[in-house]
């Protein structure tokens, strides 16, 4: 008999919520807990199982169940959660030793919001530290392996997220991004990712790394799954004044609807080029071509300042970051090292507690926001944000959606990249703008590289349109056939 | 002979602004209180929170800003001023920096020359407070409260237009005054609602000009004298001795110390601190309510300074008599609604600061601890000024009142206090008084007019006290004539 945990998220909900039907949450969470015992030695995608909190959890909800109470619509379903975000009880690392014996006091927004619906957190997954890398490799405590392939990188900064659902260990879990760091793991992983609009879920628990471009963002195999996450989370929150609810407008409404008519911009700025694979840019041509044969319209177009995406990014979130930091000092909380004094203090806790990408990205943003360097970097990287969202603005005037790949290339060697930070910042180029810009966009499998390597394509939408696009992603599949497949490794364990 | 240079003192001030709860979290505010108890996870700046702006800090940071006659912004932001420090918990203050609340107000004192001294308010800004270190004596360790941290506070810069430590003096009693009127903060100097540093220097009349000092721990308004004093001294003497200008010495920070009365070198400045402010990304800009300013503005009280001109102008009151009223907005408000009986408001004022006053400042006490409602002292007064008691037995009045809180009439009908004034029974006591004052009456009679006392003193004792003075005075007169 196949695992519930491969069942559809709502049918599995469904039937933890029915009282009548014999699936409980425990046997789920019992299912997910025995593949991440079995699989996660070789893909190191958690950096916390919360075994006994996770079957407690799973219990109280049978519980409910058996007395007759509603529960919601993520009844029993297992979470994995990026170890970047709050939840009571558990540590909460962010893949840096700065946290070392931190533990949250209180549950991130996103996490009370899964818990209220039924989700059951089974474990905190690895990150490259702070949310800063596109390969889950600058982790503290080790880098995270690619399911498909364990030689590769899972992408990130999410990857341990995004290779926890991909090995079929939990159905859903949440990401962050700041600078495409749910997409480029969906894609190099083959599942759906999804990089909600700036300001539609909370950050309140969510570590922050660069605060104008956080967003938390959910994964799924599919993307009804990853909106069924993604409706649970959203909303307005008083504990975040960035926060805001977003009406279901008409752009939604007509990316969720039927294909014929829907204009498909195709951004010159967002082709990939030369330097990118050749297998990417045929996948992204085989989704495009369905969507015309389905009565879609393909709309060229150019946005300019998007060439001006990575360097805008690389001074607006490390200047964020250099703030978002400073608070991480050896004085309250983390790790410390004593000094006589207070200056020595600081240099060395901080210096033994971060890693290299960290100090690196700290140092461009302390340097970026310095007086005499802050007009020429900080305030024309803003300036040029700015501009990009008017060009974004008028680009949605012409089309309906943009559809790109959502990384230059599939999943990469582990170490391909760990010396090179430019390299490794390029993996970026087709998802930073997003961030920049503030709307939502989602990856979604876009079928596999010859040597068995998941592509992924990234649909694009105005602010506001994210159920749009996650219901465009699912009319999508049913017109390419392109689907989540379960790697291997995953048919090992029942 | 003219003064050899010209002080210049520019003031800025960090006033705590009076809310229940923190500036961007739900925490009490709260001063005294065991250390580390006020705290949550964005104050502490543990790591996943987020500010949210308390709107009653915005509404206070408004009402002080029109106090101080500023133009109000209509649409401001949050910045961050970044700096590491133990007490600052997030490693950054969330601040206003280019775009402040309120800009270009000014609060008028009095000038030392008496005339009226307009002292411009450059700008006053919302951010939120640090916590505290302690440094413990004795030991290489400090220990930290952060029960402060994000108490609402607004940073009032003043334009350098004060002339003198008591100029200086001045402005910082009114401006204590104007936010204890318009209720926006207890303006405590001891608790450290409201804190100060004094910028000065000197401009001697060849144009020099000494260094720009600004001083810090100045916790009175008496030390903030004493310290603008000896800064004084101290630069003219610099000036004097090395010639030292702001065009060969950087400015510096001097701490002030209550027990010598001198000021000591802290650090200098040799460029701007690099604070590498930047627009604060967890609070979106803020757009200022036109209606939430109107209301403010249809709330604020009249202000001390007006209200004493009022008092000097309308009811002819002394400058100081309608200081000491105004300088506490309570007792201004008891003030009015005593007059309400009727009694001149000279007469009024003159019971309030003399008998009222001294009965409460032997108790140390407030005017809320007058145990009868305000009209009962104008009523009182009307009765001494109707002459129904004289003054004396006006105070007998007063000190049962306040025993037994009844109304004045009724303490003047029980007692048997009302004043004679029928003439056949002064004249009777008068003419008592000088037959058992022979001696006494021939001398006023030899032109001896100093023992017209202790004739007055035995016709008062012969009415009891209650006779009318002017009444008996003029009896005694004509008997003697
Ligand atoms: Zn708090």
């Amino acid at each position: 008999m196949a695992s519930p945990l491969d069942l559809p998220v709502a049918e599995l909900a469904a039937c933890v919520a029915d009282p009548r039907d014999p699936l409980r949450a425990a046997d789920v969470v019992d299912a997910s807990l025995r593949r991440i015992a079995a699989l996660d030695g070789r893909l190191h995608a958690f950096l916390h199982v919360d075994d006994a909190g996770a079957r407690r959890a799973a219990a109280d909800l049978d519980d409910r169940v058996a007395r007759g109470e509603a529960v919601g619509p993520l009844a029993g379903v297992p979470l994995a959660v990026k170890d970047n975000l709050a939840v009571a009880g558990l540590p909460l690392t962010c893949a840096s030793k700065v946290l070392g014996g931190y533990v949250a006091p209180r549950d991130a927004t996103v996490i009370a919001r899964a818990k209220a619906a039924g989700a059951i957190v089974v474990g905190k997954t690895n990150l490259d530290e702070f949310a800063m890398g596109s390969s889950t490799e600058n982790s503290a405590f080790g880098a995270s392996r690619n399911p498909y392939d364990l030689a590769r990188v899972p992408g990130g900064s999410s990857g341990g997220s995004a290779a926890a659902v991909a090995a079929g260990l939990v159905p859903l879990a949440l990401g962050s991004e700041t600078g495409g760091s749910v997409r480029q793991p969906a894609s190099l992983c083959g599942i759906v990712g999804h990089k909600p609009t700036y300001g539609r879920v909370s950050r309140n628990g969510l570590v922050a790394f660069a605060s104008s471009l956080d967003q938390v963002g959910p994964f799924g195999r599919s993307a009804e799954d990853t909106a069924a996450l993604q409706r649970v989370i959203e909303g307005a929150d008083p504990l975040d004044a960035t926060s805001r609810a977003f009406p279901d407008g008409p752009a939604a409404a007509r990316l969720a609807g039927d294909l014929a008519g829907l204009r498909v911009g195709v951004v010159e700025e967002l082709e990939v080029g030369a330097t990118g694979d050749p297998e990417v840019v045929a996948a992204v041509e085989r989704v495009r071509a369905a969507l015309v044969a389905r009565g879609a319209t393909l709309v060229r177009l150019s946005v300019p300042l998007m060439k001006a995406g990575i360097p805008v990014y690389y001074v607006v979130a490390p200047a964020e970051c250099s703030s978002n930091l400073a608070r991480f000092d050896g004085i309250r909380y983390g790790a410390r090292v004593d000094a006589p004094e207070l200056d020595a203090l600081y240099a060395r806790s901080r210096d033994a507690g971060f890693g290299a990408e960290v100090k690196r990205r700290i140092l461009l943003g302390t340097f970026a926001l310095s007086a005499g360097y802050a007009d020429a970097f900080y305030k024309r990287a803003m300036s040029l944000r700015g501009a990009l969202r008017e060009q974004m603005t008028a680009a949605f005037a012409r089309c309906d959606v943009l559809v790109s790949a959502t990384s230059p290339f599939p999943a990469f060697r582990a170490g391909e990249k760990a010396g090179d930070p430019l390299a490794m910042y390029l993996c970026d180029v087709l998802t930073v703008t997003a961030n920049l810009a503030g709307g939502p966009a989602v990856s979604v499998p876009a079928g596999r590289t010859r040597a068995g390597l998941p592509v992924g394509v990234q649909l694009w939408g105005p602010d506001g349109s994210d159920l749009g696009l996650l219901a465009l992603g699912a009319t999508l599949r049913g017109a390419t056939g392109l689907a989540y497949e379960a790697p291997a490794l995953a048919r090992e364990v029942p | 002979m003219t003064a050899p240079f010209r002080v210049i003192v520019g003031m800025e001030v960090h006033l705590q602004l009076r809310t229940r709860t923190k500036a961007f979290c739900a925490c009490r505010v709260a001063y005294g209180d065991e250390p580390n108890t006020h705290l949550c996870p964005v104050c502490l700046g543990l790591p996943g929170a987020l500010p949210v702006l308390n709107a009653e800090a915005l509404r206070l940071g408004v009402r002080t800003g029109l106090a101080l006659r500023c133009a109000i912004a209509a649409r401001t932001k949050w910045d961050r001023k970044n700096y590491f420090y133990p007490d600052l918990p997030k490693g950054y203050q969330i601040s206003q920096y280019d775009k402040p609340l309120c800009a270009s107000g000014f609060l008028e004192i009095d000038a030392d020359d008496g005339t009226t001294k307009r002292v411009r308010i450059r700008r006053a800004h919302l951010e939120e407070d640090t916590g505290k270190s302690f440094h413990v004596a004795g030991t290489k360790h400090s220990r930290i409260d952060l029960n402060r941290c994000g108490t609402p506070l607004l940073e009032i810069v003043s334009e350098p237009d004060l002339a003198s430590a008591d100029e200086a003096a001045r402005y910082l009693e009114e401006l204590r005054k104007v936010v204890a009127y318009a209720g926006t903060s207890d303006g405590n100097m001891q608790e450290g609602n409201l804190r100060c540093e004094p910028n000065v220097n000197l401009v001697y009349p060849n144009g020099d000009r000494t260094p720009i000092v600004e001083v810090k721990n100045v916790n009175s308004v008496s030390n903030v004298a004493r310290a603008i004093r000896f800064e004084v001294a101290r630069q003219d003497a610099e000036y004097r001795a090395h010639g030292r200008t702001m065009a060969n010495t950087p400015r510096s920070t001097r701490g002030f110390d209550d027990a010598t009365g001198e000021t000591v070198h802290q650090r200098t400045k040799e460029s701007a601190d690099d604070y590498r402010y930047f627009p604060e990304p967890d609070l979106p800009p803020l757009d200022v309510d036109p209606a939430l300013v109107e209301a403010e503005r249809a709330a604020l009280p009249e202000l001390p300074r007006a209200r004493r001109t009022r008092y000097v102008e309308a009811f002819g009151l002394s400058a100081y008599d309608a200081g000491v009223l105004t300088a506490d907005r309570r007792v201004a408000d008891w003030y009015e609604q005593a007059l309400v009986a009727g009694a001149s408001p000279k007469g009024v004022a003159n019971w309030l600061t003399g008998e009222v006053f001294a009965r409460l400042n032997a108790e140390s006490r407030g005017i809320e601890a007058v145990p009868f409602p305000p009209a009962r002292l104008g009523e009182l007064t009307a009765l001494v000024e109707g002459k129904t008691v004289n003054a004396q037995a006006g105070k007998q009045v007063l000190r049962t009142m306040w025993e037994s809180g009844e109304a004045p009439k009724d303490v003047v009908a029980r007692l048997g206090l009302a004043q004679v004034s029928d003439p056949g029974a002064v004249k009777a006591a008068c003419e008592a008084a000088i037959a058992a004052e022979p001696n006494a009456a021939a001398a006023v009679r030899a032109g001896k007019l100093e023992a017209f006392g202790r004739l007055m003193g035995a016709a008062m004792k012969a009415l009891k006290g209650k006779g009318d003075p002017a009444a008996v005075k003029a009896t005694l007169t004509d008997l003697l004539r």
